[in-house]
């Protein structure tokens, strides 16, 4: 009976939640008001670990979730119902635009959502940069140097025209990685 | 062609090598979907990349059910989503069962912090090509432009933007329709 409880909370997260894995949190510290499946303190540690594990954030709380709640069952149902709203909604969307994609009206909305969708990028690229390499103080603004070393390092070495386009980008973030480890990075 | 089988292992590799969601796999997308699979066109990823921001959900699962049913069809979708789903699932299972403290662990925040440092350089390396295929002249520069800033620094959600976006670009186009005849 947990299991189509947690299928039904996950699916109403994942219809609500417009804008990706971290506009899941407020809902979860709902459910979490609601249920008391799991607490506050246990969803500090879920957003921790499912940043510190691949994939997608949404995902990985979601089946850190369930896992929590009704064991290994939970983590599968969890995440399952999480994707069914966009699921159904996406085929539905891919239908429809798949038949109108070379109507010239709709080459017209696209034209101007491309650069939206580079600005919306480079907007994500910007936050993520703002946090990792940087932290206001009062007083001012706080460098993390050995970041902002590894950070220019790692824009130098991606596009070196002898290495553009041909290493793949796992390959960097797994320098990236040992570099962590070796210098002990901290923020 | 592509099979339902390598779209679900495309889908699962990128899953596997991507840290903190969204955004940071579109490096991994367009190395994999475009570059090395040539599924998809640069335009096209943008294209899907404004749809996935306005459906429901989880992003990088949209843009995989959406990818695997333009190559494949419902099958393909299929195929595509449990592919992006089932790495994630199994690695977060097996941390939560047996590293309950593994987030803590000073080893796993170093190389986080180094990883995130690297996701920064690859979404703005991403962003920089992209701008190349999108940006194209006064008009879509100004939307880049405007979506930035108003995402960047004030914070408006995704959805509103590319819905804005929609409607300036249909506009442009009526306008540009009407001056023709």
């Amino acid at each position: 009976m947990i299991l189509l409880r947690l299928y039904w909370e996950f699916l109403l997260i994942g219809l609500f939640s417009v804008g990706g894995g971290m506009a899941t949190v407020p809902f979860l510290f709902d459910l979490s008001a609601r249920t008391g499946w799991f607490s506050q303190a246990d969803l500090a540690n879920m957003i921790a670990v499912s940043e510190a594990t691949p994939g997608p954030i949404g995902v990985n709380m979601a089946t850190y979730v369930g896992s929590v709640t009704a064991g290994v069952p939970g983590g599968i149902v969890a995440p399952l119902g999480l994707v069914t709203p966009a699921f159904l909604a996406i085929l539905l969307v891919a239908r429809v635009l798949m038949t109108v994609w070379k109507n010239p009206r709709v080459q017209g909305l696209f034209y101007a959502l491309r650069p939206a969708s580079v600005g919306l990028i480079a907007a994500a690229g910007f936050t993520v940069c703002a946090v990792s390499l940087f932290t206001r103080t009062g007083t001012g603004v706080d460098f993390h140097w050995s970041s902002i070393a590894l950070f220019a390092a790692m824009l130098v070495l991606m596009n070196l025209p002898k290495l553009k386009d041909k290493v793949p980008a796992i390959a960097y973030v797994a320098i990236a990685a040992v570099c962590g480890v070796v210098f002990r990075m901290t923020d | 062609m592509a099979t339902n089988w390598e779209l679900f292992t495309s889908f699962a590799r990128i899953s596997a090598s991507t840290f903190g969601g969204g955004y940071a796999m579109l490096p991994f997308f367009r190395q994999e979907l475009v570059r090395k699979r040539g599924w998809l066109t640069d335009e096209e990823l943008l294209d899907l990349n404004a749809v996935a921001q306005c459906t429901p959900g989880v992003i990088a699962v949209n843009t995989a059910t959406f990818c695997g049913y333009r190559t494949k069809g419902l099958a393909g979708a299929v195929f595509a989503t449990l592919g992006e789903l089932v790495p994630p699932i199994l690695i977060v299972l097996v941390i939560s069962a047996f590293f309950w403290s593994f987030a803590e662990n000073p080893w796993v925040r170093h190389a986080l912090v180094g990883v995130r440092a690297c996701v920064c350089a690859l979404i703005l390396s991403s962003a920089a090509k992209l701008f190349k295929k999108a940006v194209l002249d006064v008009p879509t520069f100004l939307v880049f432009a405007v979506v930035f800033v108003l995402a960047a620094f004030v914070g408006v959600t995704p959805a509103l933007l590319v819905a804005g976006s929609g409607l300036f670009g249909l506009a442009l186009y009526q306008l540009r329709k009407g001056g023709r005849t």
